[in-house]
């Protein structure tokens, strides 16, 4: 049973969406202020929900592929949210606001009904080993909505193309910051939360680490990040090479997040 | 009463003629007295600049007014009549107002969006003022214009974009560099647009200027004008990876910045951006240059691109920004027209009031044996034959103030109980916000 505030966060997040691809297009600050006010209260009517499917079923809700989903598009509106306030780069919402959106969307394709927690999950590790994972994840959905408006304006500069989108859109400084802003947060993320996994893995099943897709994905994504920063550290890579790199980092990522759990068997598949 | 205005601008006469009509700012009291001389008008503001010179003033009789004012113009400048008038345009009433918002805004400028005629008619209201040229109707006018140009900046992007080649660039460095306060800007070789492009970066807040010439003597000069440092131009490529903004314009009849230097300079930046802007012809940046990653190559004609673009824009926002002059002249224009109803009322009933107290008095005076309780029943008399009569025409002008035809009610009224004018005394008048 879908609980009455998904239904309305579903619609915030509908016009939140639209506000957001309308101020790309008319560009004024009041349509710019309503788009920020319906992300906010659907990510107040989102966290609500969230409580709410929390204390009805005693444990965290990231049990089932509608649940994750779910609170996938959480983080990442939460996130994004404290991006906007600081960059002020109001036009990224419509770039990562209808991400969420087709999230929250998707999430309620799946079986929503509530589950008993398999008995080995039942550990505070669940928590931390999971809310540092999709926190992580939020962070590089927002870098890859950075880097995808990165590259926009760098070919809207070398084609000397710059019309009203190139106007609107940030400076590459600013997409440049928020973008690394988001790998300096959500890699140290991704590596603890892998870690909490290994340790929690130990701990409940006896061994620290057992090739199960999720785990070697994960690993995967993990690498891909950690080039990304390494690179930007040591010789101060960053542009195109590190933009492309960032949206394939988000795939992978994406792909690790659902694709393992729905088409790959093992620890994490949902049953 | 109304207001009108008299002047000429760069769109009715040449320079040659305007100069002839200005005034000087430092002794603009005399105009403004000898303007308050003029017969019927009651205050006046005097706006003198390079592209025009107005006078904005209010007064009872339009005509005689502005005939008053061309004259005035002609005589205190020595110039003959003839020669003067036909560059002067005149506006009244709400023409008037349409005008000096419109002017306000600078959409009456030689380029519209032009931020400077704003300080320059409240620098002129500040002189109208300090020397009470400028009465309650002025004063509440201008702030009005001066609001209503507020408007229009921050309403429209009238304003906003760059109209000249050295604003585009810096523009267009703010969106790919972000914040220029930390940037440094590299002038190769000199000339006049490179030299103020740089300027426009250092107004903008650009952290510094390094300059290299193949004349070491040119560069040092120019470095000591920015405050900056001066290169030998041998030692170009030892410092060109410190420069993110690099403006080069050298007589040079081939390429000094190649694919392969930019490629070395952005590595040795560690990657971060470059914008090169080449003014030089022939060009001094090869345009291969574009293509290497992080380097970002524009020329002035690129530059020109945008700037055509902007102008083109801003002619689109003036649209919009006639259309709010056009929302607020209504509004300001029921002001000045109810601007009279209170008084005039007030006038009426004191009218009235001074004849009944008048006849009261003699009345009861004459009387040799008043029976008691008669005084305050003649009171109650006087009274209310006097509030029954003014019933009907004090709520017509207060209605009236909600329509058209104000002005001619009011005058109206004046006349047949012949009140004296309460904007003479200006402490007379309760302004109505």
């Amino acid at each position: 049973m879908i609980h009455i505030f998904f239904y309305l966060t579903l619609a915030l997040y509908s016009c939140a969406t639209l506000a957001y691809l309308a101020f790309i297009i008319r560009t004024t600050s009041g349509l710019g202020l309503w788009a920020n006010r319906f992300a906010l209260a659907g990510f107040t009517s989102h966290l609500l929900s969230t409580i709410h499917r929390f204390s009805s079923s005693g444990h965290l809700p990231i049990t089932n592929m509608h649940e994750s989903l779910s609170f996938f598009a959480l983080s990442i509106v939460g996130s994004y949210l404290l991006f906007e306030r600081k960059y002020k780069a109001t036009i990224l919402g419509a770039f990562i606001i209808p991400i969420a959106l087709i999230l929250v969307i998707s999430s309620s394709a799946f079986p929503t009904a509530i589950r008993e927690l398999n008995p080995a999950l039942k550990s505070n590790w669940l928590g931390i080993h999971t809310i540092m994972a999709f926190v992580s994840y939020a962070m590089f959905t927002i870098a890859f909505g950075a880097a995808v408006a990165y590259l926009i304006q760098q070919y809207f500069l070398k084609k000397k193309r710059l019309g009203a989108l190139f106007q609107k859109l940030p400076s590459l400084n600013t997409l440049d910051d928020i973008s690394y802003r988001c790998l300096t947060i959500g890699f140290p993320l991704l590596t603890l939360a892998i870690i909490s996994g290994a340790i929690w893995a130990e701990k409940a099943w006896g061994t620290y680490w057992s090739w199960d897709p999720k785990e070697t994905w994960s690993l995967i994504t993990w690498f891909i990040f950690a080039a990304l920063l390494h690179s930007r550290l040591t010789t101060g890579w960053r542009g195109q090479r590190a933009s492309l790199l960032t949206i394939a980092g988000f795939l992978i990522m994406l792909f690790t997040f659902i694709g393992v759990n729905l088409w790959l068997p093992g620890l994490h598949a949902y049953k | 009463m109304n207001i009108i205005v008299v002047g000429l601008s760069h769109k009715t006469a040449t320079v040659g003629i305007r100069e002839k009509v200005a005034f000087s700012a430092n002794q603009i009291e005399k105009p403004l007295k000898e303007l308050l001389e003029l017969e019927g008008i009651i205050e006046g503001v005097i706006v003198s600049t390079c592209n025009r010179v107005e006078i904005y003033a209010t007064t009872r009789d339009i005509a005689g007014g502005i005939a008053r004012i061309k004259r005035f113009m002609a005589e205190y400048h020595h110039l003959a009549f003839a020669d003067l008038e036909p560059h002067l345009y005149n506006y009244h009433a709400e023409s008037a107002i349409r005008h000096v918002f419109r002017v306000a805004s600078s959409l009456d400028s030689m380029v519209v969006g032009e931020p400077q005629i704003l300080g320059q008619i409240k620098t002129s209201y500040g002189y109208a003022a300090e020397y009470k040229s400028s009465g309650i109707i002025l004063n509440r006018f201008l702030h009005k214009a001066f609001s209503v140009a507020k408007r229009v900046r921050t309403e429209t992007k009238i304003a906003s974009s760059a109209v000249s080649v050295a604003f585009a660039a810096v523009e267009l460095a703010k969106k790919i560099l972000g914040d220029l306060s930390d940037k440094i800007v590299m002038l190769i070789g000199a000339g006049e647009m490179c030299e103020l492009a740089a300027k426009h970066f250092l107004n903008s807040g650009a952290k510094g200027v390094m300059v290299t010439n193949r004349t070491f003597e040119r560069a040092e000069r120019l470095a000591e004008e920015f405050g900056g440092e001066a290169v030998r131009f041998e030692e170009l490529f030892d410092h060109l990876h410190r420069a993110d903004i690099v403006l080069s314009s050298t007589g040079a009849p081939h390429c000094i910045i190649g694919p392969k230097d930019a490629e070395e300079v952005i590595k040795r930046r560690r990657f971060k951006p470059v914008f090169f802007i080449d003014i030089a012809v022939p060009r001094d940046i090869d345009p291969k240059v574009d293509d290497v990653e992080n380097a970002y190559l524009f020329t002035v004609d690129h530059l020109q691109e945008i700037v055509q673009t902007n102008l083109a824009q801003r002619s689109l926002e003036a649209e919009k920004a006639e259309e709010i002059v056009t929302q607020e002249i209504g509004q300001f224009h029921k002001w000045l027209s109810t601007l009279e109803v209170t008084p005039t009322i007030v006038a009426l009933r004191s009218h009235f009031d001074e004849i009944r107290r008048a006849e009261l008095d003699k009345t009861i005076s004459a009387w040799k044996e008043l029976p008691p309780g008669a005084e305050k029943r003649l009171e109650g008399l006087t009274m209310a034959i006097m509030n029954k009569l003014l019933h009907a025409p004090t709520s017509l002008l207060k209605q009236a103030g909600q329509g058209g035809r104000v002005d001619l009610y009011v005058d109206a009224v004046r006349q047949l109980f012949d009140l004296e004018s309460p904007l003479h005394d200006t402490e007379e008048l309760e302004l109505e916000e």
